[in-house]
């Protein structure tokens, strides 16, 4: 009888196995070290680009000879490109990111201020994006041809198309303004400022864990409208996607073999198909995630949350060149962080790629 | 026969005579197959209105959008002002129609950058391998690493606001995708017995890239750069918005929103209005670039 | 055939409308089932995969209707979807061609054998277990426990089509409907599949439908044979008298096989007459 196995678990020595991963994952470390690499030579190139003289910046346009030549020997900008290059990125590398001509605080610490606020934002707007998203993109496939399916591409479409900032301010409009179902712009109503005690940077987590219900109530009611805009966002994305992936599998042999077998249809819809797809999701949700780091630039501008977005924001308006970049390189890294643990995880759950 | 004689019976020829009129058929053909879905028409609909108002903005607006009027200011819309005026009493229909033009130039522009550098990038890269393929592809991965919007807004805070600075900006961060998609495509043509035909016959490696290999990847190309264009329309807006892009009094679509901003409460036309604009304008991108990539890529699709 | 039959397929027709007008899949087909082995051979095209498929109602968007339908006295043309979905498995199963489509990818052979199991009875998941691995090793696999943990794509076609017959086979069914399946095989992996098949059905007695294009194939391993062509019947023998067919679309095809004992110079190319299109009936 035929009993071979394709392929499967093999028997190989340990010492092969561990010499095979360990080039694997050198090669991976290897490419992101690359594409960092990179991030920081564009941030590098932008900030050489500025027509604007970062001296100038520093020491303003009234200061005297011998202050303006200690500040360009300070920066090291007598240095050959080359070297100004390897001594931004030690002092990446240390975490400094410069100072921030605004505030004049070291950007990196403005940063971990302001970025909690954003993980906030972006957290809760993917989960939206997820638990309304997904379940919208099955319908939509299981009911191909029909309403539902038209209803939830147009949300889709229009979701998709839709200028984010341009939304936030039409539900400013609506739901503030006019409704008043929920509070305005900004975090939390200023006369709860400064009360609770930032230990995670989450308000949310913070003020339950201080049993502050009346502020958690009130940080709620800010987070809804920034985090819906946003979540429509992702929404439109992934109940797309999902839709697009439950369709091919639904068109596959094995539903065949799994409607035969006699089970009811939900149980072929989500045991089968859907498990089938749950692998590609992790790609999409990881690329979403992504992107809401993007999007919540313009949502934070709206909504006056002070998040990294509004921070590269107000820094580019006040030309604090270190600031932006800063931030740039913060949310780059992490755009690429992201990406690769949503790949790192698809990995880990497709049995095929194992 | 009188078949022949008629233009529809030239597109239908079963073999055409001449390579114009094999070139002629194919476009039409695919005419045929984009025709049958009504989504990706309106698509088209909504694109070709955009290419004629903005192409006929002399002719169906009173004004140029930019006069002053300030007895004028923040009238609701009526009769007189289809969609009302703006802080600075100047007609917001006019401007939008005026803006239509912008929003094609930007969009004109960015292509025009973006597809011969991703062609370029890609055709090499994936014709040509080796290390030339893995340095072109680090860059392109580089490039493809950035958020564009954050990218594009530094860029722009380094070279200062402006309309073409802002072009400029969404070129450089839009131009990765293309790359990766040509060389995708140059890769699977590469080993192809014409490729190997044409170099038997001495033509050069740059006459079988430009000739041969590159035509082959304009239809995806084409079809992730319309897909792409409402994200374009989309970032422009948003460095508009931030006031990175046109600057005033040049009626932007992202700018009107964000100067008519603070009057959205009681004055809601002046930004919700510029903001419809953008919307419906992405949304019939967004439809053509699906409609294309079907009858293009039906795989891909749905 | 021994006792009444099993099944009871009276003028069953299967359309589709499409773009370009209505497709008659299946045309007037009518036969009876006991507990026999039955070979349905046509071409592509000829509608022996959809009438499988209308038997267990999985023809999607397609109009059914027959004279009679009956699985045991059941009337499944107007059954609920609910009562169907009690037959599928328990009473009539089927067997499709290529175990690497029709195997789910991401969940492994031992769950998915006991999922044909549970979804027709209310026992343990341990005695689940045990029934999926006794299963497999009635249809000799030599390692039970690891491809029981093993992914579809882990395992051989040969395997992965006796992991198939396994799965329909544990709910223990009156009928199985096999659609081409070794077609997807290598030769003498087909010889093992159609062995194990066999046994099982023999041991349980049960009713086998063989879809298939393989003339030769059907002829030595079923009871009795429908020839169909254009959606209908055109011819109904007992295997063993093939060669006394007399339908010529049934000629045709025996003459295009080549013979191993020679004599001839050309191979014939099957004449087709369009009135077999239209014709009632096969010759009885």
């Amino acid at each position: 009888m035929d009993d071979s196995t394709a392929s499967g678990p093999q028997s190989i020595g340990p010492g092969q196995a561990l010499s095979r991963n360990l080039v694997k994952v050198l090669g991976i470390v290897a490419s992101i070290s690359l594409t960092f690499i990179g991030l920081t030579a564009v941030t590098f190139v932008i900030g050489r680009v500025m027509p604007a003289d970062p001296v100038l910046a520093i020491v303003g346009d009234r200061a005297s000879n011998e202050v303006y030549q200690q500040v360009f020997l300070q920066l090291g900008l007598d240095k050959p490109i080359y070297i100004q290059y390897l001594r931004y990125l030690s002092q990446l590398a240390e975490g400094d990111l410069g100072t921030s001509i605004m505030t004049a605080q070291p950007v990196a610490e403005d940063i971990l201020r302001f970025f909690p606020a954003t993980l906030e934002l972006a957290t809760i707007a993917t989960l939206l994006g997820i638990f309304v998203g997904v379940p919208m993109g099955v319908l939509a496939a299981v009911q191909q041809g029909r309403w539902p399916d038209h209803i939830v591409r147009v949300v889709g479409l229009v979701g998709y198309s839709a200028p984010i900032f341009w939304l936030g301010m039409v539900a400013l409009l609506i739901f503030y303004a006019k409704l008043d179902w929920v509070a305005g712009p900004g975090r939390l109503d200023v006369i709860y400022d400064g009360i609770v005690e930032p230990a995670t940077g989450i308000l949310l987590i913070d003020a339950a864990m201080a049993g502050e219900w009346e502020i958690f109530d009130n940080a709620l009611s800010h987070l809804i409208l920034p985090a819906s805009i946003l979540g429509t966002f992702a929404l439109a994305y992934i109940s797309r996607m999902t839709r697009s992936f439950m369709l091919d599998q639904l068109s596959q042999e094995y539903i065949l073999t799994a409607r035969v077998k006699g089970i009811p249809e939900w149980k072929v819809i989500w045991n089968h198909a859907f498990r089938n797809v749950l692998v590609q999701l992790i790609t999409i949700i990881g690329l979403t995630y992504a992107s809401l780091l993007e999007g919540s630039v313009l949502t934070e501008t709206v909504f006056s949350w002070p998040g990294i977005g509004l921070y590269i924001t107000s820094s580019l308006f006040n030309n604090d060149m270190n600031a932006v970049l800063g931030g740039t390189i913060v949310v780059g890294v992490c755009f690429v962080g992201i990406n690769l643990l949503s790949d790192l995880l698809y990995r880990m759950v497709d049995p095929r790629v194992r | 026969m009188s078949a022949e004689l008629t233009l529809r019976g030239w597109l239908l020829a079963e073999i055409p005579k001449s390579k114009l009129q094999a070139r002629c058929q194919r476009v039409f053909i695919s005419w045929l197959s984009f025709r049958r879905n009504p989504i990706a028409m309106v698509g088209l609909l909504i694109v070709a209105s955009l290419v004629g108002i903005a192409a006929m903005a002399p002719w169906i607006t009173a004004s140029d959008g930019l006069e002053l009027h300030l007895a004028n200011r923040l009238h609701a819309p009526g009769s007189e002002h289809w969609f009302g005026t703006d802080e600075l009493g100047r007609d917001i229909f006019d401007r939008i129609i005026w803006g239509s033009r912008i929003t094609l130039y930007i969009v004109g522009l960015v292509s025009i950058i973006v597809v011969p550098i991703g062609l370029l990038v890609g055709v090499v890269a994936g014709y040509l391998g080796g290390w030339v393929d893995t340095v072109l592809m680090r860059l392109t991965d580089i490039f493809l690493a950035f958020p564009r919007l954050i990218l594009a807004m530094a860029l722009v805070a380094a070279l200062g606001p402006g309309l073409e600075n802002a072009v400029l900006a969404i070129a450089v961060t839009t131009w990765s995708p293309f790359a990766r998609i040509a060389r995708a495509e140059a890769l699977t043509i590469r080993n192809s017995e014409f490729i190997l035909a044409a170099r038997v016959q001495g033509v050069s490696t740059t006459g079988i890239l430009i000739r041969h290999v590159t035509p082959l990847c304009m239809s995806s190309v084409i079809v992730r750069l319309t897909l792409d264009m409402a994200g374009i329309i989309l970032t422009a807006a948003g460095l508009g918005f931030l006031g990175l892009g046109a600057q005033p009094p040049t009626p932007e679509w992202g700018a009107m929103i964000s100067l008519g901003r603070q009057y959205l409460i009681d004055q809601w036309w002046v930004p919700t209005v510029p903001g419809i604009a953008i919307l419906v304008v992405s949304l019939g991108f967004n439809l053509l670039g699906d409609g294309l990539r079907d009858v293009f890529d039906p795989k891909s699709g749905t | 055939m021994t006792g009444s039959p099993l099944l009871r397929v009276e003028d069953l027709h299967v359309s589709y409308n499409t773009p370009t007008g209505l497709v008659r899949a299946v045309n007037g087909v009518s036969f009876e089932l006991g507990r026999e082995k039955l070979g349905i051979v046509g071409e592509s095209g000829s509608g022996k995969s959809q009438t499988g498929r209308a038997i267990l109602g999985l023809t999607a968007g397609a109009q059914v209707r027959a004279r009679r339908l009956e699985f045991e006295g059941i009337d499944l043309l107007n059954a609920s979807e609910r009562t169907m979905r009690q037959i599928r498995g328990k009473c009539i199963s089927m067997i499709m061609q290529d175990p690497k489509y029709s195997l789910n990818p991401v969940m492994t052979v031992g769950s998915q054998i006991e999922e044909a199991f549970l979804v027709h009875s209310k026992t343990s998941k341990r005695e689940a277990r045990a029934r999926t691995l006794e299963m497999l090793r009635a249809v000799k696999i030599r390692e039970p426990e690891r491809v029981y943990k093993a992914y579809p794509h882990e395992v051989s076609g040969g395997m992965g089509q006796r992991i198939m017959i396994a799965m329909m086979m544990i709910p223990k069914p009156a009928i199985i409907i096999a659609d081409e399946p070794t077609s997807a095989l290598d030769v003498t992996v087909q010889l093992q599949v159609l062995a194990v098949l066999d046994d099982m059905i023999k041991e349980r007695g049960m009713g086998l439908i063989f879809i298939s294009h393989d003339l030769n194939l059907i002829a030595s391993f079923c009871d009795r044979i429908l020839v169909m062509y254009g959606g209908r019947v055109v011819e109904e023998c007992i295997a063993s008298e093939l060669a006394q067919a007399t339908h010529p679309y049934t000629r045709g095809l025996l003459n295009c096989l080549p013979s191993l004992d020679g004599g001839q110079d050309e191979l014939p190319v099957l004449q087709r007459d369009p009135a077999w299109l239209t014709t009632p009936g096969g010759t009885r």
